[in-house]
């Protein structure tokens, strides 16, 4: 899978949030995301997954040449296209269980039995994810801890078998066992025709997840891509050796909350 | 900016068909002592009946309309049929039910759900029961199951202790105007310590137009008996609008268990003013499952009056709401004796600019020792052109009480969606999960085969295509 972003801007209630993001990547590599709070990380993995609050305002979104910006969410998903969220979002009422067979269901391609396996592929992942047996019958994200809730975005990865998966901040809030959990899980899918999006704040998810290419975002674009080299720098420098080599200037946000 | 919420279409009602008004007796449009007169002649009633009816009648005409509840300004008296006979005999086989009529409840599965899982079938179409049957080994227990005209004909004594004490024709306007027309509905006597393991179940069919439907339905439980009756209800979808008001007594005697359901499926022209209403002497439980998916107007607060020490009774409301829908629904407990308990719960979901009310009343007597209860009211609403009101009446003249009360309003929020959408669900059907997921807790308490018919017509009402 190819996923091409050109030129994409994008605002939430009149505010510019992405100024002409350029990205290019491909499944069979993971490429890593970096980049300060409120650079606009998450939103572009919302507006890649069209999500309704955001107004695309220009630019393109195109997987294997077909540009996405007007399928909604769920369709996009059926390209093979999953994400990890920051926030998982509660759902009352309804158990793991349930909501993941009917999402494996939907994924099954044509002549898989759908039913058969399931659960036993459910329990074998929930075994390796070392999440406990009994969440099955919990109530989606419902009362999950932090660490909870990221397990089981991963968990939804490992069943539904995305071709390209985007991560938002994963690694946030995850002890050093549920980190190397995590990354475990990643690692399982790598190789062949998986491909990866890593949007992180640490160097050490990198250390367990090699990443083939390291993309810098600051205020709503891609400043810089390159490879590992750029996290050890990050880590050393902090992202005033961004500004500075980039010669980018504090822009006036006050001015375009204004104008929103 | 993109619509967040989903845009869901109101399923084709799937019961709106109608057949030829094929009634062999009608009284003519509108209300007043002669028309009285006419449906106690026809049933051939002892004249206290009727004298009961006209008392009724009178008592209708002096009460004013409720000034709170549901809008029901466009009801109009004098355009409604009051009485429609829709064949000369009831049926005890279905082969002996007229054509039409027969065709209308296969249509809706009575047969088959007979066949399946009751023990028991009352069908009433338009003003009669047109098939009843039960077990016979139910009533080799003495189990009587039948229309109350037949119990007014067959046991008089039990009609003459019971009939009109839970709800007197005094009560309210809509049990007056049922006192004064009655026709049809369920009579069911349990005897001292029979357990009726299957349900028994009534279906009530309108399909006349311009029509009221005013069923009556006396439940009595003996001494440690227990049952459990099912209602169910569809109409015909006309430009006009119809009537059904019925009222409902239960008398659950000590250590009795009752459970009544209701899957309210009405077509949206009928006005649904129901007063249902039990009473619960010692250590007797009443059960009241409400689920109201139909209608245009829905007024209907089951309540228990504990009598006895340790009685224990139950409400749980489902309302669904949809366009042009106002469910005012909820539930009343009056605890007048010592350790009872009770629990309301009520959840409602509003859509396409429905309006949800959930309206409860929980009173103790002065006096009363130990009395426990526990109120619970959700609403999910899906749009915002959609609406809510709770009005949790509490009325507590004593002080030896635990009371409990939680009242939730949620919205289905455009994260959930994006969230099970972004795994691959279309906006409806992630909604619709949603929906399920606010449900669930209280379908898991439901008779399977209720929750599966409940879940089935909520997700016919929530069906529809993505805009
Ligand atoms: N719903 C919203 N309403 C208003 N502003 C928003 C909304 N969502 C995002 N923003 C703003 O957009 C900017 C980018 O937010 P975003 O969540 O994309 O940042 P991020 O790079 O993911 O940050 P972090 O590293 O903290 O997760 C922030 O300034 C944020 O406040
Ligand atoms: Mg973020």
């Amino acid at each position: 899978m190819k996923i091409k972003i050109k030129d994409l801007h994008a605002e939430i209630n009149g505010l510019k949030i992405l100024k002409g993001v350029n990205l290019e990547m491909e499944s069979g590599a993971v490429h890593a995301l970096m980049g300060p709070n409120g650079s606009g990380k998450s939103t572009l993995s919302n507006v890649i997954f069209g999500h309704p609050a955001y107004d695309v305002t220009g630019g393109e979104i195109l997987v294997d040449g077909e540009d996405i910006l007007e399928m909604g969410t769920d369709e996009r998903a059926m390209l093979g296209l999953f994400l990890a969220f920051q926030y998982p979002v509660e759902i009352p009422g309804v158990t793991v269980g349930r909501f993941l067979k009917r999402a494996a269901d939907l994924h099954a391609g044509e002549g898989e039995t759908k039913t058969t396996g399931f659960v036993k592929i459910l329990r074998e992942m929930m075994d390796y994810l070392e999440i406990d047996q009994q969440f099955i019958n919990r109530y989606l994200n419902t009362g999950f801890s932090g660490g909870e809730k990221k397990r089981m975005e991963i968990l939804q990865m490992l069943i539904l078998k995305p071709t390209f998966a985007i991560l938002d901040e994963t690694d946030s809030g995850l002890d050093i066992d549920a980190l190397k959990i995590v990354s475990k899980g990643v690692n399982k899918l790598r190789g062949g025709d998986f491909g990866a999006l890593i949007i992180t704040h640490y160097q050490r998810i990198l250390n367990h997840i090699r990443p083939d290419h390291v993309h810098i975002m600051y205020q709503g674009r891609i400043v810089t891509s390159g490879g590992n080299e750029l996290v050890d720098q990050l880590e050393a420098k902090g992202y005033d050796f961004i500004k500075k080599e980039f010669g980018i200037e504090e822009e006036n946000d006050v001015e375009s909350v204004a104008n929103g | 900016m993109s619509n967040p919420l989903p845009t869901v279409e109101i399923e084709d009602y799937k019961f709106g068909f109608h057949y030829p008004d094929a009634s062999v007796f009608k009284t003519r449009k509108g209300l007043d002592d002669e028309v009285v007169r006419a449906i106690s002649q026809h049933k051939n009633e002892p004249e206290w009946m009727t004298d009961f009816r006209l008392r009724s009648l009178a008592e209708f005409r002096k009460k004013p309309m409720p000034n709170w509840g549901a809008d029901l300004s466009d009801i109009d008296f004098d355009e409604i049929y009051y009485y429609a006979k829709p064949s000369e005999n009831q049926s005890k086989t279905w082969d002996d039910v007229p054509e039409s009529i027969k065709e209308t409840f296969d249509r809706i599965g009575i047969p088959e759900a007979e066949r399946k899982f009751l023990a028991g079938v009352g069908a009433q179409y338009d003003s009669e029961m047109v098939y009843h049957s039960i077990q016979k080994e139910l009533s080799d227990q003495g189990v009587i199951f039948s229309d109350p005209e037949t119990a007014v004909r067959e046991h008089p004594e039990i009609v003459k202790k019971y009939f009109g004490t839970v709800i007197p024709y005094t009560d309210n306007k809509f049990a007056a105007l049922n006192s004064a027309v009655w026709s049809g509905g369920s009579f069911v006597y349990i005897p001292p310590g029979v357990k009726v393991d299957i349900p028994l179940q009534a279906y009530f069919r309108i399909n006349s137009e311009n029509f009221g439907q005013f069923e009556r339905t006396l439940i009595i439980a003996d001494e440690g008996s227990f049952v459990h009756y099912v209602e169910g209800c569809t109409a015909p979808i006309y430009a006009t609008d119809s009537l059904h008001s019925a009222v409902v007594e239960i008398i659950a005697l000590k250590g009795a268990r009752v459970r009544y359901s209701t899957v309210q499926n009405w077509s949206s022209d009928v006005y649904n003013l129901v007063t249902k209403r039990a009473v619960a002497y010692d250590n007797a439980t009443v059960e009241w499952v409400d689920g109201n998916i139909g209608s245009k107007r829905t007024m209907k607060y089951p309540s228990i009056w504990l009598m006895g020490e340790g009685a224990h009774g139950e409400v749980l409301s489902i309302a669904f709401a949809g366009k042009g829908q106002e469910q005012d629904t909820g539930g009343k407990a009056v605890h007048a004796a010592d350790n009872t308990s009770s629990v309301i719960t009520s959840k409602s979901i509003s859509k396409d600019g429905g309006i949800a009310t959930y309206r409860g009343h929980v009173k103790v007597e002065e006096g009363v020792k130990n009395a426990r209860s526990h109120v619970v009211c959700d609403a999910l609403i899906i749009d915002p052109e959609s609406g809510t009101n709770t009005y949790p009446y509490m009325d507590i003249l004593s002080d030896d009480v635990t009371i409990e009360h939680e009242a939730k309003v949620s919205r289905i929020s455009e994260d959930q969606l994006f969230y099970l959408m972004s795994r691959g669900m279309s906006e409806s059907e992630a909604a619709m999960m949603i929906v399920n997921g606010f449900l669930e807790p209280l379908v898991k308490q439901l008779p399977m085969e209720y929750a599966v018919e409940l879940n089935r017509l909520i997700e016919l009402e929530m069906e529809g295509s993505v805009g």
